[in-house]
């Protein structure tokens, strides 16, 4: 059979899913696919470029699959394109073509300002311009943005997130100049400048200056304002790649990018232009979402297709600084004789417009800012009849499930991937019961997610329910939320009630995703708004005690300690006069600090090498150890070792309750091991691990899972046990528990994490690993943080005075609660029958 | 323990910066010797007393604010009672509530004023 030889130039998102497109669709697979890309990275997702500074790591954004049918060339940028011959050069060969599709994207533009080529500005654009951005960042306290822009907030939010006081400057005078218009720029501005982001609007940058050290240092601005600035982005709009078609003489489109005709094909019947760097009908599309169209037309036509590119939908949703902000179709009413209903709540700080035709039945487009929910509706009935009566669309409480019904089955219902209604509705028919069956057959909810609250009420609609629901503020359940927040990359809890619950939050689920978040590596504990979900005893890093006095539990890994550490634990205790007492996971709890002595406790312990023990949180508390072979005449490995090792392992980890461990040097258990969550006893030739041990209310011994694993086998086993664990646990559920609700029990974790069948195992992998060398000390971190370290305050107006409430007697020479004992929660015990 | 409100205990007492308090996290408050319990969340500022009613402890300040259908609600950390902030009433256990307090932004100082409840 003959195969022709097709050219990609770029790997960009559109690039990729340009091949992942012709893949499909080539089953005779008459295309031999190259693909030059400059970058040294395959394909990654730039939408979501920023996660990389809320910890999402490059691997997590990867959009490319291997592929053996695509001879994929990273650092090998296309230099020339000779037409004549056929063939696209690069520095070091020539690949000749008989299709040639550019996907080259774009490139920042940088204004022509003094001073834009200082070291320390910056564009937005690739993985490497945020790695070298955040090395700079280092040290700095002052950054700034050029462009008020959606990049632009993009980028403020970054050098937030860096621990930057950040400005933003912006020609027009509102932000997101192109989505939103001037009141709800307004309202914007006020979110964002809330955040501590200063805005400076209607006003060009005439010049960056440079500091002493030759670095950028400050802008200048044409209002004669200098803001200071020791690292400046620049984001002040793209520019499409297109100087090989130039060079090619292929004609270019009014302001620039490859001219190309609605099949994205350009005059040269063999070369096709599509996403950013194309130029359909003279008009180029900075979003993915017509790229995407695009690599779906180009596809088609590769394979004998008749597929024409339709128009874009340019309408955005996006959370940015934590402001919902969405603009839909004709968000500024440019088409003559239209009509505006606004709506402006000040006191739940809503701005929402909808556009409407002159004879207000058809929607045309819009603008929500702060509340972003009526988006998916709203979006995809665009062109058609209003799904509602305006008011009754536009006002949040009215917004949810408004208009589902009216919406016709030809309305698409994700954009990204042109899924209509129908399409889900045929899915659901077919036995698609949950948005991630839905996500898998028909693509919707796979890129932007913002049509998943759809996808729900649809499935609610066809009459698919299951209820989970965590509380009454979440349908979904724990595990439900896990995923929902890992695969979307949500980094905050207002952000997951305002697209995926209802109502302010409460005890239970706040708790609950404060610790998806910190599972899923969301930074300090104590950061932004995750303190203000936290349970107590995560919010101080110390235990709560009945009389309103913490406990505080340094870790000591394996019960090993040293004299030197002893003394400091009793000298520390003595000083602060706390009770001290024996744990039963082999450490020292020392009871009756009061808030603001916390940090005065710590300061003392991390000085002499302790770290915190996580005894307050839901997460890894001790892994216990008899004193194995070293000393004992019975051992048969070095259970200590073992032991300090895992727990040096697993300290931190937030899982869906608190986790126990243990390792016992032989046979004789006297470590325990098989009352813990998982337990390890040593054997002549390696060590057999068990999981799901239990002691408290309800005690259950541990199932052998696996016998006379090596330490890293065993190692490897515990990883994908927690992260399964951590992954699909519901709330306060203990291994126990969990196992013995898993449908096919202890068979089926043996078939997911040892024999892969689910196909997580890599993944389950790459978390822990992503765990492991991402700890930090919790209390080291907040004894270098004053924002931190502001929360252990007794009283707001009289951080002095210490809690009156908190008094002493003495009880077996040791200091206790002086206030009596009020009736404590009862538990139901067991009782005898005589 | 008994309080007992004189007169000079009804007037407006500046506690803080409006920006001092975050938003749904809560912080406790000498007020003419009375420990409060101060939470600025979406729906407003609430003073409460810091007094858990139903262990004794002065623990209220360090609850989890939310909400429970309309009503603001603050979770006891100790045992996880949930009163709803604008009433004062446990919404877990009947008869029980806790003690509420004027409270009011002024040029962006919180002032909080003691109320002598009946």
């Amino acid at each position: 059979m003959n195969t022709d030889r097709l050219v990609v130039v770029g790997n960009g998102m559109v690039g990729q899913r340009f091949v992942d497109a012709l893949r499909a669709r080539d089953t005779d697979r008459r295309w031999q696919v190259t693909v030059l890309a400059e970058e040294t990275r395959p394909a990654y997702d730039r939408v979501r470029l920023s996660a990389f500074f809320d910890g999402v790591s490059a691997d997590e954004l990867n959009l490319h699959t291997p592929d053996d049918g695509v001879d994929l060339r990273l650092g090998e940028p296309a230099t020339s394109i000779d037409r004549a011959r056929r063939v696209v050069g690069t520095a070091t060969g020539e690949h000749p073509y008989d299709a040639l599709v550019l996907a080259t994207g774009s490139s920042a533009f940088v204004p022509p300002i003094a001073g834009a080529d200082l070291p320390g500005v910056f564009v937005y654009r690739t993985l490497d311009d945020l790695e070298a951005l955040r090395e700079h960042a280092r040290g700095r306290r002052t950054g700034a943005v050029i462009g008020g822009g959606l990049l632009g907030l993009e980028a403020a939010n970054a050098l937030r997130l860096l621990g930057l006081t950040t400005s933003v400057v912006e020609f027009a005078p509102r932000l997101m100049p192109a989505q939103v218009d001037l009141a709800g720029g307004a309202l914007l501005r006020r979110y964002v400048e809330e955040l501590g982001v200063t805005c400076h609007l209607g006003v060009a940058t005439t010049a960056l200056r440079p500091g002493p050290d030759g670095t950028v240092a400050g802008l200048e601005l044409a209002d004669g304002t200098v803001v200071e600035a020791e690292l400046v982005v620049v984001a002040a709009g793209i520019r499409p790649r297109d100087e090989l078609a130039r060079a090619a003489d292929l004609p270019l489109g009014p302001r620039g990018g490859v001219l190309v005709d609605a099949t994205c094909g350009t005059p040269d019947e063999r070369i096709w232009a599509l996403g950013e760097c194309a130029a359909v009908d003279g008009v180029c599309h900075g979003l993915v979402a017509p790229g995407y169209a695009m690599a779906e037309v180009v596809a088609d036509r590769l394979v004998g297709g008749a597929a024409t590119f339709a128009g874009a939908d340019t309408a955005t949703k996006l959370k940015l600084l934590g402001v919902d902000v969405a603009s839909f179709g004709d968000a500024h009413g440019t088409t003559p004789g239209c009509l505006d209903v606004t709506y402006v709540d000040p006191a739940t700080r809503v701005y929402a417009k909808l556009v409407l035709s002159d004879d207000a039945s058809t929607l045309l487009g819009g603008v929500l800012v702060g509340d972003a929910s009526a988006y998916p509706t709203l979006r995809a009935s665009v062109g058609g009849p209003l799904p509602g009566p305006p008011l009754a669309l536009l006002a949040p409480a009215g917004a949810e499930g408004t208009g589902l019904a009216a919406l016709p089955g030809t309305a698409q219902v994700c954009s990204c991937n042109a899924v209509t209604r129908d399409d889900v509705e045929a899915a659901i028919a077919q036995g698609a019961a949950d948005v991630p069956a839905l996500k898998a057959c028909t693509r919707a909810g796979t890129s932007c997610g913002s049509c998943v609250p759809m996808l729900k009420q649809l499935l609610d609609a066809a009459g698919v329910r299951q209820s989970t629901a965590l509380c009454e503020h979440f349908d979904a359940s724990r595990r439900e939320l896990f995923e929902i927040v890992r695969v979307r990359g949500i980094r905050t809890f207002s952000q997951l009630v305002a697209e995926h619950g209802r109502g302010r939050g409460c005890d239970i689920c706040k708790p609950v995703v404060a610790s998806i978040l910190a599972s899923l590596g969301g930074g300090h504990v104590l950061d932004g708004e995750q303190a203000s979900l936290q349970d107590t005893n995560d919010h101080f890093l110390a235990n709560l005690q009945r009389d309103g006095s913490y406990s505080v539990v340094p870790r000591i890994p394996g019960g090993e300690i040293t004299p030197e550490k002893l003394i400091v634990i009793g000298e520390v205790a003595r000083d602060f006069q706390l009770y001290t007492k024996i744990t039963g996971g082999q450490r020292i709890d020392l009871f009756g600090a009061r808030v603001e002595q916390l940090p005065q406790i710590w300061r003392r312990l991390v000085d002499a090498g302790f770290e915190s023990g996580h005894a307050y949180g839901k997460a890894l508390r001790t892994v216990k150890s008899c004193v194995g072979e070293t000393w004992c005449r019975y051992g048969v490995q070095d259970s200590v070792g073992l032991a300090v090792a895992l727990e040096l392992r697993y300290r931190g980890l937030r899982a869906p309750h608190k986790l126990k461990s243990a390792v016992s040097g032989c046979a004789r258990e006297c470590a325990e091991a098989r009352s813990k969550d998982f337990g390890i006893i040593a054997t002549e030739t390696g060590w057999n691990l068990y999981v799901g041990g239990n002691g408290g209310f309800r005690p259950r011994h541990a199932d052998l899972f696996a016998t006379d694993l090596s330490t890293e086998a065993l190692i490897s086993l515990v990883d994908r046990f927690l992260m399964y664990y951590v992954r699909t646990a519901d709330r306060l559920q203990r291994t126990a528990a969990w196992i013995e609700t898993m449908d096919g029990g202890l068979d089926h974790l043996r078939a997911v994490i040892v024999d892969d069948s689910l196909g997580l195992c890599a993944e389950l992998d790459a978390a822990m690993n992503r765990h492991v060398t991402s700890y930090s000390d919790e209390w080291r971190d907040v004894l270098e943080d004053r924002d931190r370290l502001r929360r252990f305050t007794s009283f707001v107006n009289a951080p002095d005075v210490p809690d009156p409430s908190i008094t002493f007697t003495e009880e077996r020479g040791q200091p206790v609660p002086a206030v009596a004992r009020t009736t404590p929660v009862a538990l139901g015990m067991p009782e005898v029958r005589r | 323990m008994t309080v007992t409100i004189t007169p000079t205990t009804l007037t407006w007492t500046t506690v803080c910066p409006l920006d001092r308090l975050d938003t749904d996290r809560g912080v406790a408050a000498l007020v003419a010797g009375e420990q409060v319990a101060l939470f600025r969340t979406a729906d407003g500022i609430f003073a409460v007393d810091n007094r858990d009613p139903v262990t004794g402890a002065y623990v209220l300040s360090r609850g989890i604010v939310g909400s429970r259908g309309g009503a603001p609600t603050l979770a006891s950390p100790l045992h996880k009672q949930v009163y709803d902030l604008r009433t004062g009433h446990c919404l877990d256990l009947p008869g029980v509530s806790v003690g509420r307090h004027e409270v009011r932004c002024r040029d962006g100082l919180v002032e909080v004023r003691l109320r002598q409840e009946t």
